[in-house]
């Protein structure tokens, strides 16, 4: 699976930067977060209750920062286990670009793949579930950022 | 009597009342006092070897009674499940097996695959205790193309090349000496499409042990519960045969999906023992999907070679067979023995060379899927027939009628190992000809074109051998079981009938069609006939319900018996009549002296039989019961000639199947309206494969066709109203002359519609399934 977006966030690129790097902050705005803890250096584990078409499940995220240029960009590499719903694995590039006034252009890439009952039931509706779940993020952390204007 | 309810009589099923008022009693309705519930924790990786797997929260979890796991069967000495029939390679060596335990115990080859069963007092506490278990799984590189298979990772320890077995059939130097004085050469690569069997019932079992007399019964859908319960006896060590009972009870299909030994009752009939509880599992569809083997799955390069006429030289065929990850029950015998030896189809073509490599990947094991085997062996000759008739110009019913096997060449024998008995393969076309209207077919077409649509028709004249056979020619070639059938007529103290069959009916409708046959040999009502089957506790030792065979091997081993109860009724009478056993004749229900006004009605001579007061106890046993044992001399051949024709709409990509005509020599017909049945189901399976199904894994092994959302089942709304009628040329080996119709629908009718949708197309070739975004792109580019 890949996936590309873009998004335009209210606030300085310093602000977007720390915002993402702020466990508090990714707890708040990830839909169906239960929890978001910092596990290591440039590592976090998150706790999401996700629905893929008809798979629900809690699902356990392990996330890790690579190459980060603060405050340009990161890679997350990201491992999801949801026991019997099944897995999912990947890494998002993430950007960050000044724009003007006082906005920040951020453009994600995403590649991974799904296992288990994810992609036996859920292969088609995974990418509208991921963009959905991207789309629900921008919209919160907009508003927690600041003021929204996703696009 | 006889007339209305005797061979040749389209009775309704005696089936039908109970399964449409919902009155089936299959695995799932039957329960036991104390039971728990089974629930498989099943791989949801392609390939990984199991690391840890830590149980303490599922045992924990509420209401768990048991957690397993594959070492706890391996410490009870549970053996692997067991492949039936020893493929030996163009070396001489035997087939490479891998092991093959029940339940994963330290690597898992595909998604799916069982890796622990939890056991629960509800099927709620064990499926949350199959979602506590905490699996530490170490994902590595899946092997899921067919084509590249050889030469990837090595999946199996001791299976170098992932190749199980490398088999020929043929005369390779006869072959190749016939290609070099083709004129004309056609080649076809083919792929024949995996598919899903979706029975409408899903597998289940229900294993119970009786602590208080050491047996064991298991309640299960499988096609053939002896085999089950020699598998599970010999191979898997549950227990010895006498102390191990498996019932089949209704069972709503199989398609070959049900002959197998799985992990699922195994582990099942083996906890039941473990916990001395019964222990009950249904498959979730979602199960069916990852975990029931699939079908077909085949890639196929093949050549066929001509001469100036059009004359039939030389058949190429090498073909690369998905096994899957694991060997199967039957698996080995699906691409060899199934399926090269179909490769003259109905034609005599001097020369054939077959050579099958047997390969595993990382998806659920391939086996036996209505046809098996014969299904792709008539995709094969029949495209590469159609595609020679293109070539040269030849039109594709006459290239065909050059080549048949006549009525005078019988009985035939093929240049791979087969040996027709009878057939008339040119009377079955020239009816279907007549049905499709062959000659009205140019006019259509420029109707259709006019209308901006495509128009094609495809032939597909298949033959098929079901009715497996011999027992000693089959075991000489690998197999591990006979091929014979039992059955068992007991004549009630009234006269009234009970018949034990060997033979499993799940759709097949032998309640019925036994019953008609028993009817019009001893002359009792119909109604008076009652067929019992699928129960080790009932019947002897018995091969059970695959390949066709049920009439023509099931049914003869009854006529059999028939035959010795009429010959000891004769007998009995003799003695009540005094006259001489010569001279008394049995007919319509009566036993009649010759010559006389003498006669007993088959009731006075069954009570007679059992209260034994005028009867020779000194010369003869009382009772009325007769078993018999029927070994099929030989295969059975139904033949026929499907024309399919469609209708493209060439923006859309949409096919239309305007007419499907099949024509099928089945020899002699019990019941026409449950042979027609028959043949209906086929077609739709065929056509289903053909434009529709298709089990697809992506690249890391991930089944993403496991729903219905994805797989597409063949509606009533895909299928045309069919065209069906019949030909016929008795079997001559077996004692009605009939011959199997259980899978000829699905045999013949894929390269029918294949043919006519590359017909319609002007290509060479279309991908199955045919659906309407491939036929659109093949339509983009002809």
């Amino acid at each position: 699976m890949e996936q590309t977006g873009e998004y335009t966030v209210p606030a300085s690129r310093e602000r977007v930067w720390e915002a993402l790097n702020d466990p508090e902050v990714l707890e708040r705005c990830v839909e169906g977060c239960r929890s978001m803890t910092v596990t290591g250096e440039g590592e976090f584990e998150a706790v999401v209750a996700a629905k893929v078409g008809p798979v629900k499940a809690t699902f356990t995220a392990a996330i890790e920062l690579h190459d980060v240029v603060a405050p340009e960009s990161y890679r997350l590499q990201v491992g999801v286990k949801g026991g019997a719903a099944g897995f999912a694995k990947g890494s998002a590039a993430v950007q960050l670009a000044e724009c003007s006034g006082d906005e920040t252009r951020l453009t994600y890439h995403i590649e991974g793949s799904i296992g288990g009952k994810l992609a036996q039931i859920g292969s088609r509706l995974v990418q509208a579930a991921a963009r959905k779940m991207a789309a629900s993020f921008f919209e919160r952390f907009a508003v927690d950022i600041g003021r929204s204007q996703g696009v | 009597m006889a007339n209305e309810t005797g061979i040749g009589a389209a009775v309704k099923r005696k089936e039908d009342a109970r399964f449409i008022t919902g009155a089936g009693r299959y695995t799932d309705d039957i329960g036991a006092h104390g039971q728990t519930y089974a629930v498989f924790a099943r791989s949801p990786y392609a390939r990984a070897r199991l690391n840890g797997l830590d149980l303490a929260a599922a045992q924990a979890t509420e209401g768990v009674v048991a957690v397993f796991t594959g070492a706890d069967l391996q410490a009870d000495g549970i053996g692997d499940l067991p492949c039936g029939w020893t493929v030996h390679s163009k070396d001489g060596e035997p087939m490479v097996v891998p092991a093959h335990p029940p339940i994963a115990v330290d690597k898992v080859n595909y998604v799916g695959e069982p890796y622990a069963v939890v056991i629960g007092e509800s099927l709620e506490a064990a499926k949350n205790g199959a979602e506590a278990l905490e699996a530490d799984f170490e994902e590595l590189p899946a092997v899921v193309d067919l084509a590249s298979a050889a030469s990837a990772d090595q999946i199996h320890e001791n299976v170098p090349n992932n190749q199980t077995y490398d088999w020929e059939l043929g005369d390779k130097a006869a072959t190749d000496a016939a290609f070099a004085e083709a004129h004309h050469i056609s080649t076809l690569e083919i792929v024949n499409n995996r598919l899903i069997p979706n029975a409408i019932e899903p597998r289940a079992a229900l294993g119970e042990y009786d602590a208080a007399s050491g047996l064991y019964t298991l309640h299960t859908t499988s096609q053939n519960p002896h085999l089950e319960r020699l598998v599970l006896a010999a191979f898997v060590q549950i227990a010895p045969e006498a102390r191990l009972r498996v019932i089949s009870p209704d069972v709503g299909g199989g398609f070959g999906s049900k002959i197998f030994v799985y992990a699922e009752e195994t582990a099942v009939i083996w906890a039941a023992g473990k916990l001395r509880r019964p222990v009950k599992w249904r498959a979730e569809r979602s199960e069916s999907f990852l975990a029931d083997a699939h079908g077909r799955d085949h890639v196929t390069k093949a050549q066929l070679a001509l001469a100036e006429d059009g004359t039939f030289l030389g058949l190429r065929v090498k073909t690369l067979a998905n096994m899957g990850a694991y060997l199967s029950t039957f698996a080995s015998s699906v691409p060899t023995y199934l399926y090269g030896t179909l490769m003259a189809g109905q034609y005599k073509t001097p020369a054939i060379y077959v050579e099958v490599q047997s390969l595993f990947t990382n998806t659920a094991p391939v086996d036996a899927y209505r046809g098996a085997g014969r299904p792709e062996a008539t995709y094969v000759v029949e495209r590469i027939v159609e595609t020679a008739a293109r070539e040269m110009g030849i039109d594709p019913a006459e290239l065909r009628r050059r080549n048949f096997i006549a009525p005078s060449d019988f009985p035939y024998e093929t240049p791979v190992a087969l040996t027709y008995d009878t057939g008339d393969y040119e009377a079955s076309l020239a009816k279907a000809l007549e049905h499709a209207d062959y000659a009205g077919f140019g006019a259509r077409k420029a109707a259709s074109e006019a209308a901006g649509k495509k128009r094609g028709i495809g032939f597909s004249c298949y033959i098929e051998a079901c009715g497996l056979a011999p027992s000693q020619v089959a075991i000489s070639l690998g197999a591990g079981v006979g091929l014979f059938e039992v059955g068992e007529v007991r004549v009630d103290v009234t006269g009234s009938v009970t018949v034990v069959t060997g033979s499993h009916s799940h759709g097949q409708s032998h309640e019925t069609t036994f019953a008609q046959i028993i009817s019009d040999r001893l002359g009792v009502p119909f109604e008076n006939v009652t067929v019992l089957h699928g129960d080790t506790g009932r019947s002897d030792y018995a091969l059970g319900t695959y390949g066709s065979r049920s009439l023509a091997v099931g049914g003869s081993a009854l006529i059999k018996a028939t035959d010795k109860i009429i010959a000891k009724g004769k007998k009995i009478a003799a003695h009540m009549l005094e006259a001489e056993e010569e001279k008394v004749d049995f007919a319509d229900g009566t036993f009649t002296v010759a010559d006389s006004n003498q006669s007993l009605t088959f009731p006075e001579v069954a009570f007679a039989a059992y209260v034994p007061a005028n009867y020779p106890l000194e010369e003869l046993e009382p009772g009325l019961s007769e078993k018999a044992f029927y070994d099929p001399p030989n295969f059975t051949y139904p033949a026929g000639a499907h024309i399919c024709e469609v209708e493209i709409d060439p923006a859309t990509g949409v096919v239309d199947i305007t007419s499907f005509v099949a024509v099928d020599d089945f020899g002699h017909v019990v019941n026409p309206m449950i042979v027609e049945g028959q043949v209906h189901g086929g077609l739709a399976q065929g056509i289903g494969q053909a434009l529709l199904e298709h089990g697809v894994y992506d690249e890391t092994g991930q089944l993403v066709s496991g729903s219905y959302m994805d797989y597409t089942m063949p509606r009533a709304d895909d299928l045309p109203s069919f065209t069906v009628d019949t030909t016929v040329t008795p079997c001559t080996h077996n004692p009605l002359g009939v011959k199997g119709c259980g899978e000829a629908g699905a045999i013949g009718s894929t390269a029918a519609v294949m043919n006519a949708v590359t017909n319609a197309l002007g290509v060479a070739s279309v991908p199955m399934p045919a659906t309407p975004e491939t036929v659109w792109r093949a339509a983009q580019s002809a």
